[in-house]
């Protein structure tokens, strides 16, 4: 992959610092979230799979790392304030018991009301839309389960093997042809869409790399294991069903094949996995450091709340295109 | 067993839940049809409404308890 666009100053500054380390000069501040969200994204990406036209050494240069600081610190800062204003997030002192910790991470996706762009795929949207969600998707798909396998070497003993094998399961059991980012490359190239890693990071909404960033930031911080952990749960408990309406949605639109054959995979697999992440994963990680349980609401409640933001604008987009 | 310091059960009943299974090479459904597992763990459906049995599909989240 390359280097993306930027989107404004900041990503300007650090797009052409990454492509030439010899530049000096300090990093401007961001003009917009838009700017804001792609350099933080880009600056995780040097923790993946990096860029061919950057410097791999970038990834632990002091400077870099104290602007991916300040970015993150303004990313988590934004999370905790939606958490703390949520309906659903209880009292601060009021940290669930961890024996509640699979209940409460049951009680949270409950009572999520954002919209489902699933839904809108089983019902209504054509063929373009289609299209472009999955664009959109790819950002994350790509690479998908990579920022929870950064959590492993976190973990106590019974999180650790529950989440290896969660994780084993996500890459393809041993198999890589049925590692799960692999399953939707094939299906990108099947409707007719590049498959690369990172194709389509030019064409991410703002709320798109938010929601990656989110997840990105939880991974590559040991401090916030448990958010991380909470967020893969959610993640898992809210993929079932909306698998199942994407399969109904790309058959009707004549786009089955490998692409629905991705998400059929994910009825089943996701089916498991979320009783592997809610109660084996946060349920004993809850038990043996009690701490975690309310990280790990917040991050199952980010999940849920910037996947709500990404559809809300997305849907809103389309709606103004009738 | 004494000389396991956690509980690892091979089956596992989820509250309202399916019937997590750990290690199976096949499973039989209620047709009698033997289907060929190739994950080290999968869920069954216990509500009978799954989609694609013998496999939960989550259906029973949806179901009035």
């Amino acid at each position: 992959m390359r280097l993306p666009k930027p989107r404004g100053g900041l990503s300007e500054w650090l797009v052409a610092r990454l492509a030439e380390p010899g530049l000096t000069g300090s990093a401007p501040d961001a003009d917009s979230w838009d700017d804001e969200s792609i350099s933080l994204w880009t600056l995780h990406e040097l923790s993946f799979r990096g860029f061919e036209d950057a410097d791999d050494r970038a990834e632990w240069d002091p400077e870099l790392l104290g602007v991916r600081r300040d970015l993150e610190e303004a990313l988590e800062e934004r999370l905790r304030a939606r958490w703390s204003a949520s309906p659903t997030s209880p009292a601060s002192s009021a940290a669930p018991a961890a024996a509640d910790v699979p209940t409460a991470l049951e009680d949270l996706v409950a009572a999520d009301d954002g919209p489902s762009l699933a839904d809108h795929v089983r019902r209504r949207a054509d063929r373009d839309q289609v299209l472009e969600l999955l664009r959109q998707r790819s950002v994350y798909h790509l690479k998908e389960s990579d920022p929870s396998a950064f959590v492993v070497p976190r973990l106590p003993v019974r999180a650790k093997a529950a989440l290896m094998a969660l994780q084993f399961d996500e890459y393809g059991d041993g198999d890589p042809n049925r590692l799960h980012s692999h399953l939707f490359a094939r299906g990108l190239e099947a409707v007719g869409l590049r498959a690369e890693y990172g194709a389509y990071v030019e064409d991410a909404t703002t709320e798109n790399l938010e929601m990656n960033n989110a997840g990105s930031i939880f991974g590559l911080h040991r401090r916030l294991r448990g958010a991380a952990m909470g967020h893969l749960a959610a993640f898992e408990m809210t993929s079932s069903l909306p698998s199942r309406k994407m399969v109904q949605g790309l058959e009707r639109l004549g786009l089955d094949g490998p692409m629905s054959a991705y998400y059929d995979e994910h009825v089943e697999a996701d089916a498991i996995h979320e009783h592997l992440a809610a109660r084996d994963i946060c349920g004993t990680l809850a038990e043996d450091e009690p701490d975690q349980a309310a990280e790990i609401l917040f991050g199952a409640f980010t999940c849920l709340d910037v996947e709500a933001r990404f559809a809300t604008a997305m849907l809103a987009t389309w709606e103004e295109q009738r | 067993m004494k000389d396991r310091d956690f509980d690892h059960p091979d089956v596992v009943l989820v509250p309202h839940g399916p019937m997590l299974l750990r290690g199976a090479e096949s499973v039989q459904d209620l047709e009698g049809r033997v289907h060929t597992v190739d994950r080290p763990v999968v869920a069954l459906c216990r509500c009978e409404k799954s989609s694609r049995l013998p496999w939960c599909d989550g259906t029973h989240k949806v179901i009035p308890r």
